[in-house]
């Protein structure tokens, strides 16, 4: 058996995100991509943010990381990473001082999008470089430590991208993006161009470097079992909001928002013979989503009451390892304690 | 034709593909499938599993016709595949029905969905528009595209992604084939969707017995659609084994090794370290000599798995296993 540590780390909020949103402006009408999202990741914790294609997940980490598309409608909400107030930078500081440095960001087809004509350790080294105005020869070494961190050879520092297969690009675009030491790392669909196995062996660099260096993460992904291998928490996403945030262990064994639990259930299991189950209908067009509950058209257990839009409820405060941030947006829990907004 | 004849038959089947250097020097060749052997059975439903580049698709397409085996050969209904040309390749092209892993790019995006379905009946023949029309009518209900007129006359990007496939499946069905082969057919597809995908698919195989083989590199969604797996390392098939058997009781190193970094959702996977061999597939253009997988395999037996091609092996009716380990013991 494998080192293991303990799964959640009661640490200090890193991250503080409330009402984020992000909209896009189409011929057809404003994309509500992100929709007034409020969440936490403390640190040295790991967030998986979990959803379908469309559900604004990728949005999220743009809005994170200020990446705008140029249709940008409105982008609004507050983020404190510790105790800057980030939403508040002007876009130059942010790039000066969170964006790499603090804050950092894998997408899923990062490991594409390096430098051809440039040797990949050097790449490696840029952030340092650029941002922390190290001199090469010390930027290098350091990008040198990371290559073993992520379990690359140190000798393919002098090769190019293209010498590299995908697997190994990826791995060094973590090491770039861990370089600089950031606090959190976004990543988005980190694994699923890779191989299995391949994957298996990013997903252990993931937990060694969370477990020994107490780095936070957002993990974003579509896959239920992937969610599993990082997740101290998962936030689960539906047409631009989030429906349901609590520990992984109750996600994965009693989620209480019925999208939650129809979603489990639609995941085929290698070791179980249950049957899983598809839900019927499809997510609503982000143009104009339902006025109540976004899920409700397709929800079984809907009522009257989901013709509005549901708050967050927070559902028995204190239990377990969910410390009273178990959140769930269902009429269902109009029982539980309101959380605003 | 006998009922005894199998649907497939490859025997020693290698498609590779050539590599030139200013377009004359052959300087090598990418050997994606190599020395395959197996049967498909008239009825069944079978998993060729594989990493991507292991040749699975190469594979599919070889059973197509859209390949042509560089060695080896594979029979369709009794008939060798390489010998048919015209008339009787069409022929063999409409026992055969392909659903694409991309739906959206296996669509015509600027035919609607009835003109999508009529190709396939034009192409072969079916000249009466009435005869067509009920037939696109069949094909749409089938796949639960229902009330069929609101589907006929919509464009593919007019349809949602699980819709799209539907329409794929519709039109693989449409001339009535013996044989579907279903391409990754939901790796494009989410979560919640691909379930309904998968069952569909199942459920027409079963209904019409036809032949259902789905290439797919995710063992988790192979338990329920699927009776038989094979297993594909770079190029080569190394364990074919009963479903259930299979992924309870997996036999080859590989298999093994996919088997232990895959589970089901989990809190507990968070802090597990997972257990990988080192490396990564070989190159298929100059693969290791013997065993494909001994470079990472933590049971190669030295002296014998990197320097001979291991044999498939029977260990149980109905599963093979390409590995020394199981060989019996020779002299």
């Amino acid at each position: 058996m494998a080192a293991t540590t303990s799964g959640v780390t009661a640490g200090e909020p890193l991250l503080r995100v409330e009402a984020l949103a992000l909209h896009y402006r189409t011929r057809q009408g404003a994309v509500r991509a992100v929709d007034g999202l409020t969440f936490d990741v403390k640190r040295g914790e790991a967030l998986v943010v979990l959803g379908e294609s469309g559900c604004g997940k990728s949005s999220l980490a743009r809005a994170l990381m200020r990446l705008h598309p140029r249709n940008l409608a409105h982008h609004g909400g507050r983020v404190w990473l510790g105790e800057t107030p980030v939403s508040e930078l002007s876009d130059e500081r942010f790039r000066r001082e969170v964006q790499w440095s603090r804050m950092a960001l894998v997408m899923q087809a990062s490991m594409n999008a390096l430098n051809p004509v440039v040797k990949v350790g050097e790449q490696v080294a840029e952030p340092l470089r650029e941002l922390k105005r190290w001199p090469r020869r010390r930027a290098l070494a350091r990008a040198a430590e990371l290559f073993q961190r992520v379990g690359l050879p140190v000798d393919f520092m002098a090769r190019y991208p293209f010498e590299l297969s995908g697997g190994m690009r990826q791995r060094a675009v973590l090491a770039m993006a861990l370089v600089a030491e950031p606090e959190l790392v976004i990543l988005d669909e980190p694994t699923s161009a890779l191989d299995v196995l391949t994957q298996a062996a990013i997903m252990n660099v993931l937990k060694e470097i969370k477990r020994d260096q107490g780095t936070s993460f957002i993990l974003i992904t579509h896959d239920v079992a992937t969610s599993s291998e990082l997740a101290d928490r998962v936030a689960l996403m539906y047409a631009g909001e989030l429906v349901e945030t609590c520990s992984a262990e109750r996600f994965f064994t009693a989620p209480a928002h019925p999208y939650s639990r129809m979603l489990m259930e639609s995941v085929p299991r290698l070791h179980e013979r249950r049957r899983p189950r598809p839900i019927a209908g499809q997510p609503p067009s982000l143009l104009s989503p339902p006025a109540g509950c976004r899920f409700a058209p397709r929800c079984p257990e809907r009522f009257a009451r989901c013709a509005e839009p549901p708050p967050a409820f927070a559902p028995g405060a204190g239990e377990g390892a969910d410390e009273g941030r178990h959140r769930v947006r269902c009429w269902l829990h109009e029982a539980d304690r309101k959380e605003t907004p | 034709m006998t009922t005894e004849t199998p649907l497939v038959e490859a025997r020693g089947l290698h498609t590779w593909f050539e590599l030139r250097q200013w377009g004359f020097l052959r300087v090598g060749a990418v050997r994606a499938v190599d020395d395959v052997s197996f049967t498909l059975a008239r009825g069944e439903a079978v998993a060729f599993v594989g990493e991507s580049g292991c040749g699975k698709s190469s594979l599919v397409r070889t059973l197509l016709g859209l390949h042509r085996p560089t060695a080896g050969e594979v029979r369709g209904e009794g008939r060798d595949l390489a010998s048919l040309k015209g008339a009787e390749l069409k022929a063999w092209r409409a026992r055969v029905g392909y659903v694409q892993q991309d739906p959206f790019g296996a669509l015509p995006p600027f035919l609607d969905v009835r003109r999508i379905l009529a190709e396939p009946l034009r192409v072969h023949g079916v000249r009466d528009r009435a005869e067509r029309e009920r037939r696109i009518r069949a094909a749409l209900a089938e796949v639960h595209l229902t009330p069929v007129e609101e589907y006929l006359g919509k464009f593919p990007h007019m349809l949602s992604g699980g819709q799209q496939q539907r329409v794929v499946i519709a039109r693989a069905l449409i001339l009535e084939p013996a044989l579907v082969i279903a391409d990754e057919p939901v790796s494009m597809l989410d979560a919640s969707v691909r379930v309904e995908i998968l069952e569909l698919l199942r459920g027409i195989q079963r209904d019409r017995g036809l032949t259902l083989a789905f290439v797919t590199h995710d063992l988790a969604t192979v338990r329920h659609y699927a009776e038989r797996i094979f297993v594909l390392y770079a190029g080569k098939v190394v364990e074919s084994a009963p479903v259930e058997a299979l992924l309870d009781a997996p036999e080859h190193p590989y298999t093994r090794a996919l088997l232990r970094v895959l589970s089901d959702p989990d809190a507990a996977n968070a802090t597990r370290l997972r257990e990988v061999p080192p490396g990564e597939p070989p190159s298929l253009i100059d693969p290791p000599a013997g065993c494909r997988f001994h470079p990472r395999c933590p049971k190669a037996i030295g002296g014998r798995c990197e320097v001979e091609v291991p044999s498939e092996v029977a260990t149980a009716p109905g599963r093979r296993v390409a590995c020394w380990l199981y060989a019996p013991e020779r002299e």
